[in-house]
């Protein structure tokens, strides 16, 4: 079958640790294209709505933080960065440097979510969470509110997706921290990567959609 | 995915492009450019989101496979978008009341 020296990592239904990695990257690619449309559809919902209501949709989104959105859309990509260092490292077989930009990736992924905290923390004092509590001075009251519904749902989902991603990024740095990864294989490394990459592009969309508009 | 290393000078100069591409879109935000605010928005996003495509994700170093299956996502989510907003749109052009929302 395989020639060469057999890895401990290599599974027996393929030849090669090369035909394993791109089966799993497949895999992992037809994967995130599931969540492409799982965020289309709040997308598709988000385009109706301010298409329907798009003074109220300014409005809405006047009273979001700019400055805030920013901050993390820097962290965001900032750690996309240090993912994709980390999976260099991994590929040239630098431990250290792996569980480097691994915790650099987590320590990154968390500021983003104390951010958004704070975010979520100011709008519910500020009775901008949908629901009973809500109140918007001025006559677009409840359109408005839905603006703030699909802010949640779409930021929320995101968040989500980064919590659940932080928890498989510690699961990857376990394995790093045993010394699992290396040149010849890094599949959950490369395959975490493409998770959190594709979470960082969902961002890149939302920020310019909920934060900035109509901002002149 | 093949074993092809990006050297860490593309990842910086990539992190760099998508800084300038996202202070390009805070700024451009306040001008008033019409529609055309949307479009400069959307297209900068859709530039940023490319770069980490094809190099972060190594979509350009990969086998032939995984640029189509990108790329067929990308179409199913047009599909996606073109078929709930033709609905939506055009509601209430059969005379059935002019508001769809």
């Amino acid at each position: 079958m395989s020639h060469g020296p057999t890895h401990e990592a290599l599974q027996h239904q393929f030849h090669s640790l090369d035909q394993q990695r791109e089966s799993s990257t497949l895999g992992m690619w037809l994967f995130l294209v599931n969540e492409v449309m799982f965020f289309g559809g709040l997308f598709a919902a988000y385009i109706v709505y301010r298409s329907a209501r798009p003074e109220a949709f300014v409005a809405g989104s006047h009273s979001l933080d700019i400055g805030l959105g920013l901050v993390n859309t820097v962290i965001l990509i900032g750690s996309s960065l240090t993912m994709a260092l980390a999976v260099h490292a991994a590929q040239t077989g630098r431990r250290r440097q792996l569980l480097g930009f691994l915790g650099a990736t987590g320590a990154l992924g968390t500021a983003f979510l104390v951010v958004k905290g704070f975010e979520y923390a100011h709008k519910w004092h500020d009775h901008l969470v949908p629901g009973p509590g809500f109140s918007f001075p001025g006559p677009l009251g409840g359109e408005v509110e839905m603006f703030f519904a699909l802010y949640f749902a779409m930021t929320g989902m995101h968040a989500l997706h980064m919590i659940v991603g932080i928890g498989l990024l510690a699961w990857v740095f376990a394995g790093a921290w045993k010394g699992r990864f290396g040149p010849q294989y890094f599949t959950p490394v490369e395959n975490f990567g493409l998770y959190w990459h594709f979470v960082d592009i969902v961002w890149i969309f939302l920020f310019p959609l909920l934060y900035l508009i109509g901002r002149h | 995915m093949s074993n092809h290393i990006v050297p860490v000078r593309v990842y910086l100069l990539v992190f760099g492009a998508l800084m300038v591409l996202t202070t390009v879109t805070v700024v451009v935000a306040y001008f008033d450019f019409g529609v055309l605010n949307n479009v400069i928005m959307l297209g900068i996003a859709a530039v940023k989101a490319t770069l980490v495509v094809l190099y972060f994700m190594h979509v350009r170093y990969g086998t032939q496979l995984i640029p189509i299956v990108v790329g067929s996502s990308v179409l199913w989510l047009l599909i996606l978008l073109a078929f709930t907003l033709a609905d939506y749109f055009t509601r209430g052009w059969m005379g059935a009341g002019s508001s769809w929302l």
